[in-house]
């Protein structure tokens, strides 16, 4: 089973949960597909005991063969190649491929009349896996100055060991990033917190999740600060709300140290095994 | 004119209550929400829109199924695994590269442009503000950050006005980058918790990459004051202004259940150092 940890709005506790969760279960996966700013490991100070470099596959043009005849640039989606004639007389004949533009689709080098175009790989990150006591673990780190996310979270995810429970701390947002990592789950917990941007950002990851058909709940994080707007929503639209963790300054002084939050409050371990049976049951339910 | 970007790495630091605080200190200026897949800033400034526009961005491939001969060859050339046993195609995976298009014997795929979301112009209290809506599960978000980033510069330099105050995104992918375009001052809002730390840490880089001129605000300082310390030793080696350090309070999720700037909402020591560190910006 896959079970993903979503939120619209950045902060809300997502890793809190998904780290905890999976201190309190057995034959877990933890994947982290926070690519841009993985923390996980933060918590579970993993082993890493396997480093591989993420690449995707970009093109490189033979320019002996090249005849600028243009093709490349025209099919290209995201005007990322760009042609200049032999008749220029500053630059003459080359071809410019703006790397960070490309999403690896490999059309050019498919449809050069020429055969002009092979395909070379470009670093993007980094994947590191290791474990954690009995937890497998495997996070990305997306390199500096990198603008693509999706296809290095599209190989985190090729780790899934689908004889474990598989638990993935997901991006915040609602765009591409989120998608390529909540997408095949078999269950999205959303963390949220009781305000109007906590409110206006589960929203829109509810209707993510729905989109995507995924069965859903909820995690009301700091649960007694704020107003009632999350609540009166979950009750309008019928969402289930799974756990709810008050506000509590030790919480948050653990978090802030990296320390999950089930070493020291012991009585969390149940809650998360409770939260988990209500998934399994959820998911037979929708 | 000056364009002040307010960023975090990770989420829920306290850009957007930020941000709202200089949009009510400043005068004569601009603002701006980039972070167009979760918006926010709106909900404290109360805009009223006045213009609304179509972000149309990409394409998605349709096969038409009385012209397809299902020989499977646009399956073996899409990468991202779009197009599904039956001939049809996953809206979701597609990521427009047209590619399936031109490998097609029988002319049966097309294109149609996205309808990725819509961006607006408004009218505030404060002054103008430009905020967009990213369609749901859309990509470009980057894209939709560069339009509203200057369609809000167009309208500074048409009217003369002094700030575009942009609330950003968080992470450090395409729509942060796209946010950072020719910034004259990146403030990072960070916490003193080891989350906060390194992803302070990762988006500064990004900012140094791009070369843009970089501070730093502690937000929640006493929290943990030992991680504090150490956020301002990082910075200290980074060469990176540590602005303010600002106190954890109740006072900004009442503000935001009011719906009002926290600056507008308290005059407690929160309100005093975010007016000080207006006055240190400017
Ligand atoms: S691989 Fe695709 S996206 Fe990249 S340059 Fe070639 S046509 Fe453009
Ligand atoms: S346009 Fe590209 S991504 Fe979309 S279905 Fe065709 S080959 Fe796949």
């Amino acid at each position: 089973m896959i079970i993903s940890v979503a939120s619209g709005k950045g902060g809300t506790g997502k890793t809190t949960v998904a780290v905890n969760l999976a201190l309190s279960l057995n034959n877990i996966q933890f994947l982290d597909c926070d690519v841009e700013e993985p923390n996980a490991h933060l918590f579970l100070k993993p082993d890493i005991k396997d480093r591989r470099i993420a690449t995707v596959p970009i093109p490189d043009v033979d320019e002996s063969k090249c005849n600028y005849c243009g093709k490349c640039r025209d099919i290209c989606a995201y005007n990322a190649i760009v042609v200049i004639s032999p008749d220029d007389v500053v630059k003459g004949g080359s071809v410019l491929i703006f790397t960070n533009l490309c999403h690896a689709c490999g059309g050019c080098s498919l449809l050069c009349p020429q055969f002009a175009i092979r395909e070379v790989n470009k670093e993007i990150g980094l994947i590191e896996a290791g474990n954690c006591g009995d937890i497998e673990f495997v996070h990305g780190r997306l390199n500096i100055g990198e603008i693509m996310s999706p296809p290095l979270i599209r190989q985190v995810k090729e780790y899934i060991d689908s004889n474990r429970t598989v638990i993935i701390d997901a991006p915040p947002g609602t765009s591409c990033p989120v998608i390529a990592s909540i997408k095949g789950s078999d269950f999205c917990i959303l963390v949220t917190e009781p305000t109007p941007f906590g409110l206006n950002d589960l929203i829109l990851a509810v209707e993510v999740v729905k989109k995507l058909s995924i069965p859903f709940g909820i995690i009301l994080n700091r649960a007694d600060i704020g107003d009632d707007g999350v609540d009166l929503y979950c009750k309008e639209n019928n969402i289930p709300i799974l756990m709810r963790i008050p506000f509590d300054r030790e919480i948050a002084q653990l978090y802030s140290a990296g320390i999950p939050l089930i070493k020291e409050k012991k009585e969390y371990i149940n809650k998360f095994n409770g939260l988990f049976e209500l998934i399994k049951n959820q998911r037979v339910i929708s | 004119m000056k364009q002040i970007v307010v960023i975090s790495g990770k989420g829920g630091t306290g850009k957007t209550v930020l941000t709202a605080s200089f949009a009510a200190l400043a005068k004569n200026k601009i603002m701006v929400d980039c972070d167009v897949d979760a918006a926010d800033l709106h909900l404290l400034l109360q805009p009223e829109i006045k213009e609304r526009y179509d972000f149309r961005s990409g394409k998605t491939a349709w096969i038409d199924r009385d012209l397809c001969q299902e020989c499977g060859q646009c399956i073996d050339v899409c990468r991202f695994d779009a197009i599904r046993d039956d001939f049809t195609v996953d809206p979701i995976s597609c990521e427009g590269c047209t590619i399936c298009s031109y490998i097609c014997p029988e002319a049966a795929i097309k294109l149609e442009e996205n309808l990725s979301g819509e961006w607006f112009i408004s009218d505030t209290k404060y002054g103008p503000f430009v905020h967009a809506k990213l369609g749901i599960a859309e990509e470009n978000s980057g894209k939709l950050v560069s339009k509203v980033k200057e369609a809000a510069k167009e309208i500074a330099e048409k009217e003369n006005l002094d700030y575009v105050i942009i609330d950003g995104p968080p992470g450090i992918g395409c729509p942060v980058i796209a946010s950072l375009a020719s910034i004259d001052l990146a403030l990072i809002v960070t916490e003193p918790t080891l989350s906060g730390i390194h992803d302070m840490e990762r988006v500064a880089e990004v900012s140094k990459h791009f070369k843009i001129p970089t501070k730093v605000v502690i937000n929640k300082f006493d929290i943990n004051p030992g991680n504090s310390e150490d956020i301002k030793k990082i910075c200290q080696e980074e060469d990176i202004e540590v602005m303010a350090q600002l106190p954890f309070s109740q006072k900004v999720t009442e503000s935001i259940v009011q719906g009002v700037p926290l600056i507008e909402f308290c005059k407690d020591r929160i309100a005093e150092d975010i007016s000080l560190l207006w006055e240190r910006i400017k």
